[in-house]
């Protein structure tokens, strides 16, 4: 890379810096395009495209990811401004409509992989501006096969149908009761951010519960945990400062971002202004709790809880430590972790089997790695340690069988039934 | 056909501890630089797993992280009446190979020379006359002092997390500390190791003995730190898995848990693994670097233009690229002319290893740093008046590993095989331990680095020649410090004991030491150096070189704090001056 370039990179995050998504529209109306580019790279990190919109080693925002659903996998598009194979033909209108009405130029519907249910709430203005910012890429051309799901899933015009049960176009509506950093955060949450879209349960038909928002859903066979302010397994005992900083740098409280958040961490909360962090994390405690109650915890002198911290002595303890309470950075503090207590172990049965690494951000570099285990603990003996740490040093969940681990290890391993 | 690509700021040749730190400070000074390394891409997360990583077989025996004899390998010969022959499996010393070099590898012991050592070869006339002065020693003073140093020896040892006890902060001797050891500004940043039972007695009788004994300062953590670049590492678990292999456990400072992390993500910095530089390019008149030249590993040959060329290769493999590329002028041991290849220096392994009774040492919860040490009988510490040498050691009591193939201790006579010899390995595994002392070795006329007139690479470069051999005072200092160690083996409370006295010739096939040292030794005249204060060539302004081949001669300690603390004296002054002023930063 030459000189001029990384000098230009330096500018351009330095600006970016400057800029706070919900920045006054005196911004918009300056006619430096620079600016507006600017700023919809910024909302274009919060909406965390380049996540789904890349494919492992590809180009970024080339598409080519095979987005997993419950329904099959859906290849996601090529958006940068390729004539052919990305949005180069495209106009702004054509923009906003997908992300407000979940549809392409010609009208035929788009899937709700594309989260349009919360891109719906985006403003005009702030789509024009990532519109502005995937113009200025560079175009790329790469085809995509879009018609990857199957029968009767990949009939695009049963999405009509979906829409019609599930979907409510409109803007992001202010509380005016509320301050004006709990809204800023509620519709970067709600709206770019989509945060419900993993965080929510889903509808037997891949639609939110929305009775149970931000209670804590299961993609890809990873936990999201509880983000309302739930105590039990949720937010309850964060502050406002500990869920920034864990949006930031991918640590807090003993916790390292890993599985999907991981990349949310990488891609864009930790690229993103403070002040908009800070919104975030003032929305998502305030807005209240919901969850299960704590169950009561297994008993220590439970046979499966023995077996548990046997095998937690001698596989777990080097690095989670005795008593549960991990490594500062490097090692994540098991007692007390809220993704131990979640209703659904997916993400401690998953992380056993296959092993996970840490968010790496610029202020906490080192993304420690937890190996797979899967290859020489058997689906008892994972229950019983996942079980155990359910139950241990406080936190109480309801305990794990080995059919549950089972099942899981089939689909992240592709271990036969 | 050499391919020629876009010029970049800095190339550097290597990418272990020196490497990785110029690398990441220069990107962050605001430069292109590109780190050109020979082996692969290694990271603690794929390539020293937990699941995988203590396996004693694949790396301690078969050297899986360490360098290939195929890659590269020496011609070695005790004098120069002999004819070398090529080390065709490493064994006396173990040079690493991929990111993060023998800094992968090593135990973790991390001193400071001794202020005396900066300035041996006045401070030992001064005290004793010239009469004390080995015959053909080559000894020089450093061209930099203990307090210019201490600064980057304290940036090192942060960057790191060293765990130690100081024992002299401003000039005030602090309790547990070592009391020989230069003023230093501050503590270590983490607290010493836990010792073990054997430990525990060898501090006892040293100190019974009016000794001064302390923790080793040592690269496995006791506790959880961060360091000033944000990279975190956890403590040690006692595990025993150091010298030959990578931590898993982000407990043992290396370039993965120390500098890396930070480093790959500068956007102007560029590594490119398994390339293997063959020479630096120089201009038409020899006086500046151009750049460099490497073959990747499809055999394919690039020229890399750099206005800087970094040397931070294994040490032995900086003094070779030297003499490959022709800056500075060889060592000719026949006229004692000429500056590189001269001044080689190894170390030399001697002491007692002592037999209890009723007693369980554990050994296999170990470390590689883990170990009490005591300096009274290193560099000047002691009269060396009455006993006629030069030098001295670091006499320690440590356990490195306990592990099931490889320590097999039994005593002097057993069967090397069969029921007698089980028998004894199972009485002794709990009940020996070993008082050692790695001791300095002098640089000398007769030990050299030169190319080898005969053999040849695969890429048709000669290999390096090695003129090594134990000289009458090492040995003489050697075998007075296995007496020290007995002497020490015997108040803990041994019921037997052994000595072990230095083995000469000395032989390259067992394990000793991968402390070389010299070859593009930095000094104050060109003459009799490679590389002025600062680590440049005195030569070729635009080439600075770094590791042990810049020691004027070996200590009695592991040499790697020394090699960090050179790096960021380095650095300091490609910062401050070369950058703003390219040129000689020393006029000849």
């Amino acid at each position: 890379m030459n000189k001029t370039r990384v000098g230009h990179r330096l500018r351009l995050r330095h600006l970016l810096a400057a800029i706070l998504l919900t920045a006054p529209s005196a911004a918009l109306a300056d006619s430096d395009n620079y600016v507006e580019i600017g700023r919809g790279k910024a909302l274009a990190t919060a909406g965390d495209c380049v996540a789904c919109h890349t494919a492992p080693n590809g180009t970024p925002f080339a598409g080519g990811l095979a987005l997993q659903t419950p329904f099959g996998a859906i290849m996601t598009p090529n958006i940068t401004p390729d004539n052919a194979t990305g949005i180069g033909s495209w106009s702004a209108d054509d923009f906003a409509r997908a992300l407000h009405e979940g549809r392409r130029p010609n009208g035929t519907r788009l899937y709700p992989a594309l989260p349009y249910p919360y891109y719906t709430r985006v403003t005009r203005a702030d789509a024009d501006a990532i519109f502005a910012y995937l113009r200025s890429l560079e175009p790329v051309s790469n085809s995509v096969n879009r018609s990857t799901l199957p029968f009767p899933f990949n009939i695009r015009a049963s999405m009509a149908v979906w829409n019609a049960l599930f979907f409510t176009p409109g803007e992001f509506k202010p509380d005016p009761a509320k301050s004006d950093e709990y809204n800023r955060g509620a519709y970067l949450v709600e709206g770019l951010g989509h945060c419900g879209a993993c965080h929510t349960p889903l509808n037997a038909l891949g639609a939110n519960k929305n009775d149970r928002h931000f209670e804590g859903g299961v993609v890809d066979h990873w936990t999201a945990p509880n983000i309302t302010n739930d105590s039990q397994a949720g937010l309850g005992k964060w502050s406002v400062d500990e869920v920034v900083q864990y949006l930031k740098t991918g640590q807090a409280r003993g916790v390292l971002a890993s599985g999907p958040m991981k990349d949310v961490v990488e891609n864009s909360t930790s690229r993103m202004a403070d002040a908009d962090l800070k919104a975030m994390a003032v929305y998502l405690k305030e807005r209240g709790a919901a969850g299960s109650p704590a169950p009561t915890p297994v008993a220590a002198s439970d046979s499966r809880m023995k077996v548990g911290e046997a095998i937690f002595v001698d596989t777990c303890a080097a690095c989670h430590v005795r008593s549960g309470e991990g490594i500062p950075r490097v090692f994540p503090k098991l007692a007390g972790a809220t993704i131990a207590t979640q209703d659904d172990p997916a993400s401690l049965i998953h992380v056993v089997i296959t092993g996970g690494q840490a968010a790496a951000t610029a202020t906490h570099p080192t993304a420690p790695t937890m190996p797979s285990f899967g290859f020489r603990l058997s689906d008892e003996q994972i229950a019983a340690v996942v079980t155990y740490v359910r139950n241990s040093w406080g936190n109480a969940a309801a305990p794990v069988t080995a059919d549950a681990v089972k099942a899981i290890r089939a689909k992240v391993t592709g271990a036969a039934d | 056909m050499v391919r020629r690509l876009p010029r970049k700021d800095v190339a550097i040749v290597g990418l272990g501890w020196t490497g990785s730190i110029m690398a990441l400070e220069l990107c962050r000074s605001g430069l292109d630089v590109v780190a050109i390394e020979r082996g692969p891409w290694r990271d603690t997360a794929t390539d020293f797993n937990i699941g995988t990583a203590p396996d004693e077989l694949r790396y301690a025996v078969r050297h899986d992280i360490f360098l290939r004899t195929r890659q590269e390998t020496l011609t070695m010969r005790n004098n120069s009446s002999q004819t070398a022959l090529p080390i065709r499996r490493w064994g006396s010393f173990l040079p690493g190979n991929g990111v993060g070099g023998a800094g992968s590898h090593w135990n973790g012991q991390t001193w400071r020379f001794l202020p005396d050592d900066f300035r041996l070869r006045s401070k030992m006339i001064e005290r004793y006359g010239e009469g004390i002065m080995p015959e053909g020693n080559q000894i020089q003073d450093w061209p930099m002092s203990y307090d210019e140093l201490e600064p980057f020896y304290d940036k090192f040892e942060y960057v790191l997390g060293i765990s130690g006890k100081a024992g002299n902060i401003k000039g005030q001797t602090q309790a547990g500390g070592n009391p020989f050891e230069g003023s230093r500004e501050r503590d270590y940043p983490t607290p010493p190791m836990k010792q073990g039972y054997s430990q525990e007695l060898f501090m006892k009788a040293a100190a019974g003995m009016g000794l001064h004994p302390f923790p080793r300062p040592s690269a496995n953590l006791s506790s959880a730190y961060t360091n000033p670049y944000g990279c975190s590492m956890a403590p040690c678990t006692y595990c025993g898995f150091c010298e030959r292999f990578g931590c898993s456990n982000y407990s043992k400072s290396s370039p993965q848990t120390c500098v890396l992390p930070a480093l790959v993500r500068e956007p102007n910095f560029e590594a490119r693994t398994e390339c293997e530089v063959t020479k630096v390019t120089l201009s038409g008149d020899g006086k500046m670097a151009t750049g460099v030249v490497y073959v990747d590993a499809n055999g394919e040959e690039w020229e890399q233009p750099a206005d800087l060329v970094l040397l931070c290769a294994y040490g032995l493999f900086n003094v070779r690229l030297m003499l490959l590329s022709g800056i500075g002028k060889p060592y000719d041991a026949g006229t004692g002319e000429g500056v590189v290849g001269r001044n080689y220096a190894y170390q030399t392994g001697s002491g007692a290893t002592a037999f209890f009774d009723n007693v369980n040492f554990n050994p296999f919860a170990a470390a590689g740093s883990l170990g009490a040490a005591l300096d009274d009988y290193n560099s000047d510490n002691f009269d060396h008046g009455p006993h006629g040498f030069v030098g001295g050691a670091s006499i320690t009591n440590a356990y490195t590993n306990g592990r099931p193939i490889m320590y097999r201790p039994t005593p002097r006579g057993t069967p090397t095989w069969g029921s007698a010899w089980k028998k004894a390995v199972r009485e002794t595994y709990q009940r020996v331990t070993n008082v050692g002392a790695q001791g300095s070795v002098m640089s000398y006329r007769a030990n050299y680095l030169d190319l080898d007139p005969t053999y040849k690479d695969e890429l048709g470069r000669p290999l390096m020649r090695m003129t090594f051999d134990y000289q009458p005072n090492e040995i003489k200092m050697a075998n007075w410090m296995a007496e020290r160690c007995e002497a020490i083996a015997k108040a803990m409370g041994a019921k037997t004991t052994q000595i072990n006295r230095l083995n000469t010739p000395w032989n390259v096939v067992p394990y000793q030491s991968t402390h070389n040292t010299g070859g593009t030794v930095t000094g104050s005249d060109p003459k009799t150096s490679v590389l002025n204060r600062y680590l440049q060539s005195w030569d070729v302004p635009n080439v600075f070189v770094m590791g042990a081949s810049t020691f004027p001669q070996n200590a009695g300690y592991n040499p790697t704090g020394t090699v960090g603390a050179l790096t960021y004296w380095a650095l300091d002054a490609i910062q401050k001056k070369y950058l703003k002023s390219p040129g000689a930063l020393v006029q000849q």
